[in-house]
């Protein structure tokens, strides 16, 4: 089944917006982490996140054929045209809200890039090829911090019970299926969002059975992120990450 | 967070299979599973390595500066132990 243009734009920039948006996050972290040792971790983490939103974005701009540039999609969108969903732009918050939200990134995107490697789409499945690697060790790495915070000190299993709380709002938007999900999976271009529920949850029961945390519970899942519409936080992040090529136009590094 | 929570590890890399694992400096971790993880970030970014050791450092017993001389001193007079004294011939090149 043949899938459309705009169908597999709009496909390709939201998952490069949740890349480049939690990579931006991330790298907010640098020259401010707990320990040295994070402080090269995190960024080490950003730099996987925004290298496969280049990739992204590059083909996006090929496949819309309008003569967009990886760097015009990336810095040059109004807020509303941005589609990434509401988890990955929400604040860093502590060390257990950044750890947290990156595991629960990390979980969903792990099966997701699985699949994709078999993509009937090409230049994906060798995005995915790559991104498998670099996604299963922030897994690793992510699900570690978590057991170690939950099972930690007083002080640090509070933290990541409040981090667990802050951010269970924002799980369910990773699964969403609309028109577009829908008309990319049945091309075999990726997985259905929905199709990746029990590989996410059976990857966060583990790690949170350790961590002796109890799994998420949400009485209102926020939505919106898909179709441009944010939150309060991400004008701020914009702005930051917008301003040198709206001061400088064109400016290379 | 008190000290001991998050002891020291030396780090040693093995750049390329054949080759030793060598020091190539120190993390600190909480236990042995972060220790190999926060190696592995800041050590192995620039494709350095094909395999990583972590050791206590507290693990490691050293020898003491104090006795520097007695240790190392006498053998610097005993050039006889190094082999430069053998004729080595052309044909087998850079030893």
């Amino acid at each position: 089944m043949e899938v459309s243009r705009d169908h597999l734009v709009t496909f390709l920039l939201r998952l490069a917006d949740d890349h480049l948006i939690l990579g931006h996050r991330l790298s907010e972290w640098c020259g401010h982490a707990p320990m040295l040792e994070e402080d090269l971790a995190m960024p080490n983490i950003a730099l996987d996140l925004i290298g496969q939103a280049r990739a992204l974005y590059q083909y996006a701009g090929e496949v819309e054929g309008k003569g967009r540039s990886e760097d015009d999609l990336a810095y040059l969108r109004r807020e509303r045209e941005y589609l990434n969903c509401l988890m990955v732009e929400r604040p860093n918050g502590d060390f257990a809200h950044t750890m947290l939200r990156q595991f629960y990134f990390s979980a969903f995107m792990h099966p997701f890039w699985e699949k994709a490697s078999a993509s009937t789409d090409e230049t994906l499945a060798g995005i995915a090829a790559k991104a498998v690697k670099e996604v299963s060790y922030h897994v690793r790495h992510c699900g570690e911090w978590v057991i170690r915070l939950g099972d930690g000190t007083e002080e640090s299993a509070a933290r990541m019970k409040a981090a667990v709380e802050a951010l269970a709002p924002y799980v369910d938007e990773l699964f969403e299926t609309d028109a577009v999900s829908e008309a990319v999976s049945k091309a075999g271009i990726a997985p259905a969002p929905a199709s990746l529920r029990s590989s996410f949850d059976s990857t966060v029961q583990r790690v949170f059975a350790e961590a002796f945390l109890d799994m998420p519970e949400t009485a209102w899942p926020q939505t919106g992120g898909r179709q441009g519409r944010h939150g309060e936080a991400m004008g701020y992040l914009l702005a930051e990450l917008q301003h040198i090529q709206r001061t400088y136009p064109g400016a290379v590094w | 967070m008190a000290k001991n929570e998050i002891p020291l590890w030396e780090v040693f890399i093995r750049p390329r299979n054949g080759l030793a694992h060598k020091h190539c400096g120190s993390v600190h971790a909480a236990d042995e599973v972060m220790a190999l993880q926060a190696a592995r970030d800041v050590y192995t970014r620039r494709g350095e390595g094909v395999s990583i050791w972590v050791v206590p450092s507290a693990a490691i017993v050293a020898s003491d500066p104090e006795h520097k001389d007695e240790n190392f001193e006498p053998a610097l007079s005993k050039v006889y132990r190094h082999p430069t004294f053998y004729k080595i011939p052309d044909d087998v090149g850079h030893m």
